[in-house]
């Protein structure tokens, strides 16, 4: 502790003066911090130009109905995730009723375009009043939650979000859990959208507007000072900043946001059902926010498209596998330092797999009897390799008895167990079993319900980000003053 | 006036309530010593259900039990408290204390993604059935006190009964213990506590320890007088818990206490009278609209609730 010559008076401490100083030289020589220093540089119109292009060029590739829907759902999800940064990524405040103005964007598009309401507006009309009733729905939440910290507005926040759905569910004018599925197509000045295409269009133009929106606004006096409230609220107040009436518009501009992506969601759907307004859809939102980093833009873009991509894809247990043990082998590669540690665990993964898969097949022949759900090249190899003992699963993918349900809770247990060791050469050999488990564990009980299984890893996903990078991929490291 | 609706429903509102405030009470301990809203303390209860409803499984279900009911109740009970108390001290070393340091809105991310986590583990597990404790199997609806108006099942009283006995022993060991005291002292400030040899993370572990206990224990209470169970159940729990901790006075134990009795019987009364008072045009899931007005007006009012003392602001 003293300040005594030593070799480590070399390193400045951390948190002290010359570190904090050189924290920007630090964060200059990773890679990732390079290329978004080139993304910083870069002028807005070309930023806006490189993350326009990829959704623009993405009908012409396509010609498939089906990915057509998942590019609007993405673009959808990404105005969503833009919605939610305002709150979370800028002002910093935990909003967990976000999805509730998606809701309420969606119906009042039922109110405004369909049989049921027996009107149908023109969405030059529509799209703006609902962007706003939904910012004033916002304001009027974040009204009693104005003075409060972050805590206790993200009870009033979730209370609201479950009072909106109760309403939904229960309410007469809504239909209850039925919907309202009754919807006119968009009509934008007179013309009636029907194609799956339009309806890209349609979502595209709304990202590009309010993603210029956003930057201009993040830009602004009030950009700055949101940025200024998020680092520290009180210092903000001090320097006479209005904080209780930013946070409300923090909150209005996200809300209205969410309302845009709803509006234009519910024709998509055709319909609205309270469903569609979930605590799913909410971490789903949060995880997009969290995994492309909060405050920036250009991340909070990429985390959606990755998100929705990835859950789209899990959908499919012939995809699911290829995701899974991609990601495994990418996370490796990714965290393990030098660069042949990765490969010498996965080396000696298959080979101690193959070892057990063969002890196993002469002790016990019932514990290799299963073959893997699915099918696909990938399956046949794995079947080959890991252990699948025989009726471990039932027809719906639910686990019949507690071998399945201790070998999942056993491998939680083991990956946390994992992140204690401190040693590298334990942590290493210890990986290989670990790995190994998973994959048994995968191919067993997770690839047989791969829709509960993509929620699991969304879930696994959240925890492990904010331990080892809250700031995401393109988020900024905030540097944090001891 | 229906005498007897009205005894029904405060019986029910004091059972409710009992379960709330066990809820609150763990997430008022938390919050208390780490400033931390613990938004998985839900899903906490929720695991300790499924860990009771796997306990009657083992001893041979609710209709033959292997055992004698009450050792049966208790051994539910501690299996709960255990399992609960030791996942509730995984979700802190994991997910809480990596972000000790971090932005405030850091830990609350992390605490959403584990709520998700263990939800979907369950649905993983035990799939989206709701399943039941068959309470009616193992004991018979007929047995109770019955006085007048009142008719109480002997599995309420159990559960009300447990209820607080498991909060009395916790006021002793908060307020006469030496963990209690390095408790109270953590929770008042962390580094003065620290600097008088309380050694911090371990108080810090043991207090998730007991307050999961305690969402365990209720987890096992819903299931028995409740019926079934489900792995979205503790969403509400926790949101309720959360209300009645914030209506007593975050941080307070005797506060924890009223505010889950609190809204246990405003929750009960609004489920029974907001048809009538709103000429059917409210029905019964309504109360939670009633729930979430008392919330609001208790931010607006009376901020640091009815036991809370008015936080001031250090800088």
């Amino acid at each position: 502790m003293s300040l005594d010559q030593g070799p480590e008076q070399e390193q400045p401490r951390i948190g002290v003066d010359e570190w904090v100083a050189s924290a920007e030289e630090r964060r200059a020589r990773s890679l990732a911090s390079r290329a978004q220093d080139a993304i910083d540089r870069a002028p807005a119109p070309v930023k806006l130009l490189a993350l326009a292009a990829p959704f623009a060029i993405f009908p012409l590739l396509v010609d498939s109905a089906y990915l057509m829907q998942v590019g609007i759902d993405t673009l959808i999800f990404v105005l969503l995730a833009h919605g939610l940064n305002v709150a979370v990524g800028w002002v910093g405040l935990l909003d967990l009723g976000f999805v509730a103005f998606f809701g309420i964007g969606a119906y009042l598009y039922a109110a405004l375009a369909s049989e049921y309401a027996g009107r149908h507006w023109d969405a030059a009309i529509a799209i703006p009043l609902i962007a706003a009733a939904a910012a004033a729905a916002g304001f009027l939440v974040g009204l009693p939650s104005r003075r409060l910290v972050g805590d206790y507005l993200a009870i009033v926040t979730l209370f609201f979000l479950q009072l909106w759905l109760v309403i939904l569910v229960n309410a007469s004018w809504s239909r209850g859990p039925n919907g309202i599925s009754d919807l006119y197509p968009l009509q934008l000045f007179g013309q009636q959208i029907t194609s799956l295409d339009g309806y890209f269009y349609v979502a595209l133009v709304a990202f590009v507007l309010i993603i210029s929106f956003l930057y201009l606004l993040n830009q602004s006096r009030t950009g700055r000072a949101w940025r200024a409230l998020r680092e520290d609220e009180l210092a903000a107040e001090l320097m006479t900043m209005p904080v209780g009436r930013l946070k409300l518009m923090g909150f209005a501009v996200g809300a209205g946001v969410a309302g845009v992506a709803g509006a234009i969601f519910a024709p998509v759907q055709g319909a609205v059902f309270p469903a569609n307004f979930d605590l799913v859809l909410l971490i789903t939102v949060y995880a997009m926010v969290v995994l492309g980093g909060a405050g920036s833009l250009v991340g909070v873009t990429v985390g959606a498209v990755l998100i929705n991509g990835s859950l789209e894809a899990l959908r499919d247990a012939d995809n699911a596998s290829w995701i899974f043990y991609g990601i495994v082998v990418i996370a490796l590669i990714a965290l393990l330092r030098p660069w042949w540690q990765p490969f010498a665990v996965i080396g000696a993964t298959l080979v101690f797999g193959f070892v057990v898969h063969e002890v196993a097949e002469q002790a016990r022949p019932s514990l290799v009897g299963e073959t893997v759900f699915g099918g696909s090249r990938i399956d046949e190899l794995i079947d080959a390799w890991v252990l699948l003992p025989q009726d471990i699963v039932t027809q719906d993918g639910l686990p019949t008895g507690w071998t399945g349900r201790l070998a999942y809770i056993g491998l939680v247990a083991a990956v946390l167990g994992l992140t204690l060791v401190r040693s590298r050469v334990w942590r290493m050999v210890g990986l290989v079993p670990v790995l190994y488990l998973a994959a048994c564990v995968w191919a067993n009980l997770l690839i047989a319900q791969p829709a509960v299984a993509r929620y699991v890893l969304i879930g696994a996903l959240l925890v492990g980000l904010m331990a080892y990078r809250p700031e995401g991929i393109f988020g900024k490291q905030r540097v944090e003053i001891v | 006036m229906d005498w007897d609706k009205l005894v029904q429903l405060l019986v029910n509102g004091v059972t409710l309530g009992s379960v709330y405030a066990l809820v609150a009470l763990g997430f008022s301990m938390i919050y208390g010593i780490l400033k931390l809203l613990n938004l998985a303390h839900g899903d906490v209860v929720m695991v300790g259900a499924f860990i009771g409803w796997g306990v009657i499984g083992w001893l041979g279900g609710a209709q033959d039990p292997n055992v004698a009911v009450w050792i049966l109740i208790v051994l539910m009970l501690l299996a709960a408290m255990v399992g609960c108390g030791f996942l509730g001290v995984a979700i802190e070393r994991f997910a809480y204390r990596p972000l000790r340091r971090a932005p405030r809105i850091a830990p609350l991310i992390s605490a959403l993604g584990v709520s998700f986590f263990l939800q979907n583990s369950v649905l993983l597990l035990f799939g989206a059935d709701f399943r039941s404790y068959e309470a009616f199997d193992l004991v018979d609806v007929e047995v109770g006190i019955s006085w007048g108006p009142l008719n109480v099942w002997i599995i309420r009283i159990i559960v009300i009964a447990s209820a607080f006995v498991m909060m009395a022993g916790l006021w002793l060991l908060v307020t006469r213990t030496k963990l209690g005291k390095a408790m109270r002292a953590t929770a008042f400030d962390r580094e003065a506590a620290a600097m008088m040899g309380v050694d911090v993370d371990r108080v810090i572990v043991k207090t998730f320890f007991i307050g999961s206990a305690l969402a365990g224990a209720a987890g096992v209470l819903v299931g028995l007088v409740f019926g079934s169970i489900n792995h979205f159940m503790g969403f509400n729990y926790g949101l309720k818990g959360f209300t009645a901790a914030v209506v007593g006075g975050i941080g307070s134990i005797p506060g924890a206490m009223f505010g889950g009795l609190f809204i246990g019987l405003a929750d009960a009364l609004s489920v029974g009278y907001i048809e009538d008072f709103t000429r059917g045009r409210l029905g019964s899931a309504f109360s939670d609209l009633v729930v979430f007005l008392i919330l609001i007006v208790f931010m607006l009012v009376r901020p640091q609730g009815i036991f809370g003392k008015p936080e001031v602001k250090k800088v």
